[in-house]
């Protein structure tokens, strides 16, 4: 693991707290849509937050593939899921809202995870680019 | 019979889930380093490679149906319920489709963390 990599996995985390803090705000402004004005749906989409929300959402979609390229599902997963923990205290620093035991204790119990498996290795399977055989897909 | 309902589609969330995660996996591994892949032949050929790729288009299609699933159980249940348990469920089961079918070694570690961060997750999201 490089540290660009790291910053990969960092921009993952980054990039889906922050896009699904601005989707919801964003949701929140347009406020709750009734399913028979379902179309309603496809203007929220001009609402600023909602557009930021889904150019950040894109981010992450981005540097998922990137870290999905070179390293195991069974490693990205947990080690994102740091995005737990920074929602919740980004509700606390931002929003303001109260975070009780249970939270406390979940927060404990993802950070020990990530820690775990960020120490081991990110790959544990052979690396086959088959892009070099050109586009043959098993 | 409403716990039933809201539990087949976690149920069904679950699964398309890990397939959309597990199919978006063997993508990218077959692509390869996309970093690497973008300083040899560049950008063009990084998004080439992918949008054409099977497993991602399948992908797309089983993460879409995750979505949509996920808009569905939430018009029956409450969001309490279903985001941690889908959340913290796709956590195991993606650690056996990644050992299934990826082929990856989820050793004792992988194990650990994904079973603390699936009981994070749902004690977060009560």
């Amino acid at each position: 693991m490089t540290p660009r990599k790291y910053l990969v996995l960092l921009a993952i985390v980054v990039f889906a707290s922050s896009g699904d803090i601005s989707l919801s705000h964003g949701m929140k402004h347009v406020g709750a849509i009734s399913a028979a004005r379902w179309t309603e749906l496809f203007a929220a989409v001009l609402n600023p937050w909602v557009a930021l929300g889904i150019v950040l959402l894109l981010g992450f979609f981005a540097a998922y593939l990137s870290a999905l390229s070179w390293s195991d599902l069974t490693y990205v997963l947990p080690a994102t899921s740091f995005g737990y923990v920074l929602l919740a205290l980004l509700s606390v620093w931002v929003l303001g809202e109260k975070v009780s035991l249970s939270r406390w204790v979940g927060i404990l119990l993802v950070s020990s995870g990530v820690g775990i498996v960020t120490r081991g290795p990110s790959v544990t399977h052979r690396h086959q680019p088959e892009l070099e055989s050109a586009g043959d897909k098993r | 019979m409403n716990a039933l309902r809201t539990w087949s589609a976690i149920a069904g969330i679950v699964f398309s889930s890990t397939a959309g995660d597990v199919l978006l996996s063997r993508a990218m591994r077959q692509i390869g380093h996309v970093g690497e892949l973008w300083r040899r032949q560049g950008l063009r050929a990084v998004l080439k490679a992918i949008v054409t790729h099977p497993s991602f288009l399948l992908a797309l299609f089983f993460m879409a149906a995750s979505f949509f699933g996920l808009l569905l159980a939430l018009s029956w249940a409450d969001v309490s319920l279903v985001v941690p348990a889908t959340a913290s469920l796709t956590y195991v089961t993606n650690a056996f489709a990644a050992r299934l079918f990826l082929h990856e070694h989820v050793d004792r570690r992988r194990w650990i963390s994904a079973l603390l961060v699936c009981a994070g997750v749902a004690v977060l999201a009560t």
